[in-house]
């Protein structure tokens, strides 16, 4: 009872001095693995944190941790270690918080869907991500769209796409960075509609 | 998912902020770039965990929509090249003129019949749509009939809870009977709930006029404004003012959850006893005395149960259909 040692941190000194995966690996598996299962986590997160939560900054925590993790061995089976972080997370901030943790603690059911929720999209045919992409460009603003459009399909410049739509370059810089997270944000956060339109 | 453009939703946090400095990396290195810009880019990236998440994650998005380079020849708006897209979108929205339409129609069918009577079970919730567009959410264990005679503006609660948000019609106002109290919607959002003869009415927005069942006239009436919980007997209404985050928490029932606040054990447990076919039972006055916060989903005893074994160290006994709770 009366011991000071933090066996969490302890294991993660362990990880960085024996860290045995390479940035890079750990990157693939991060893009691989991981991000396909955002718009589970993303649902969990939303569940248990109410709407006052902002769930980015707790999506932030939990891909940091797992990667931190995957420096010493990529988990494996993923899923169910990415939802035990998040679970851990959610607790550590309504402990901070001082709320009851109920939800977090308790919610194990919605935690299991989550889990079970079918497979993600990594084996969409080329054909539908090719239909995702565009619904994901169709939640964007028109005049965000455009300009993703100009860069991404027509691939003008920053000052070319300032001089079609007569806009300041730093209006297109602004726009395409909203762009940029906004298709992430879709993409890999939402479920995706094809199963259900199809 | 949220409505609205997505990039007008982003987050606002410290995680979004990162997240906003990973995209100005990004929209950089896809345009000029140099050496000294990568050994930029490298620290950056080095200097913590969130810098390489965020941009690893909007890099592989934005690697995905290479694809569209696929696109290139044809010379495009993305809704042209979107035929599939917009198809959805029509779909999506005759759906839901279609369900509207449904529930009108069935309502126009059976006023001619039999008076139309909606109800929920045990833990079930459900959502009416009138034909003006007024919306009845009912709670648990909740019966409500629709009056054939009224047009659609008057509803009997023969039992249980349900929120109206009712479309205002100053000529043909929304009548609510609950027992022998009447409620007439003055433009309104509230909740009816009837319990063991009593009756409790939590107006939400607008105003509504809460009297007997059998006056036409205003004499015995009083009026409710937001925020005003009513509690009425069959002899007496009392009305107490209640700030508006209770009145929310008080609501939670509609996204499926019960929200405790200093709320007493025998409190939380009748609550999740109008939701569950295991009861909780608690004979033990001062344990039923004691008091806990927290969100539940009303369908999670075993969630509660678990709470009050390990934060509050009761134990919990499993009995039939029942979970007695004692020291």
């Amino acid at each position: 009872m009366a011991e000071t040692r933090d066996p969490q941190r302890e294991n993660e000194a362990l990880r960085k001095d024996s860290a045995s995966m390479s940035t890079a690996e750990v990157k693939a598996w991060f893009v691989r693995d991981v991000l396909p299962l955002e718009a589970a986590l993303m649902q969990y997160l939303h569940h248990n944190l109410g709407k006052g939560g902002d769930a980015a900054d707790l999506r932030q925590d939990v891909y940091m941790r797992v990667c931190e993790a995957a420096r010493n061995r990529l988990p494996d089976p993923v899923r169910p270690f990415l939802f035990t972080v998040a679970r851990n997370l959610l607790i550590d901030r309504m402990r901070r918080e001082q709320v009851v943790p109920i939800d977090a603690v308790s919610d194990l059911e919605a935690l299991n869907i989550a889990i079970d929720t079918p497979g993600p999209e990594r084996t969409v045919a080329a054909r539908d991500e090719l239909r995702r992409l565009q619904i994901a460009l169709d939640r964007l603003s028109p005049r965000c769209r455009e300009v993703v459009v100009l860069a991404r399909v027509e691939g003008l410049t920053g000052r070319q796409i300032a001089q079609r739509l007569g806009i300041s370059e730093s209006a297109v810089s602004q726009q395409l960075d909203n762009g940029m997270r906004a298709l992430a944000e879709v993409l890999y956060g939402e479920p995706s509609d094809l199963r259900r339109g199809n | 998912m949220s409505t609205g453009h997505a990039d007008e939703n982003l987050s606002t946090s410290a995680a979004g902020e990162i997240e906003a400095r990973a995209a100005a990396w990004l929209r950089r290195r896809n345009a000029d770039w140099t050496d000294t810009q990568q050994a930029e880019l490298d620290a950056w990236l080095a200097q913590s965990g969130a810098h390489q998440v965020a941009f690893w994650r909007l890099e592989a998005a934005w690697e995905r929509t290479s694809r569209l380079e696929a696109l290139r020849k044809a010379p495009m708006s993305s809704r042209a090249a979107a035929p599939n897209t917009s198809r959805f979108r029509h779909l999506r929205l005759a759906t839901a003129v279609l369900t509207v339409a449904v529930l009108g129609a069935a309502w126009a069918f059976t006023s001619h019949t039999t008076e139309p009577v909606y109800s929920t079970a045990l833990g079930e919730r459900k959502v009416v749509t009138l034909g003006d567009g007024s919306r009845i959410e009912l709670n648990t264990n909740t019966t409500l009939r629709l009056v054939a005679a009224a047009k659609g503006r008057k509803v009997v609660l023969e039992r249980g809870e349900a929120f109206f948000q009712i479309q205002h019609d100053a000529a043909n106002p929304f009548v609510v009977i609950a027992g022998n109290h009447r409620i007439t919607d003055l433009g309104t959002q509230f909740v009816v709930r009837q319990t063991r003869g009593n009756l409790e009415v939590t107006l939400v927005e607008g105003s509504a006029e809460l009297g007997p069942a059998d006056a036409t006239g205003h004499e015995r009436s009083v009026v409710l404004k937001p925020g005003d919980v009513a509690l009425a007997t069959a002899a007496s209404v009392a009305v107490l003012k209640k700030p508006a985050h209770e009145v929310n928490d008080e609501m939670a029932w509609r996204r499926g959850m019960l929200v405790f606040d200093r709320t007493t054990l025998a409190e939380a447990a009748a609550e999740f006893n109008r939701y569950n076919d295991t009861h909780l039972v608690i004979a033990d006055k001062t344990i039923a005395a004691q008091t806990i916060g927290g969100k539940f989903s009303t369908k999670d005893v075993g969630g509660f149960v678990e709470i009050m074994q390990q934060l509050m160290g009761l134990r919990v006994k499993h009995q039939g259909n029942d979970f007695v709770v004692s020291r």
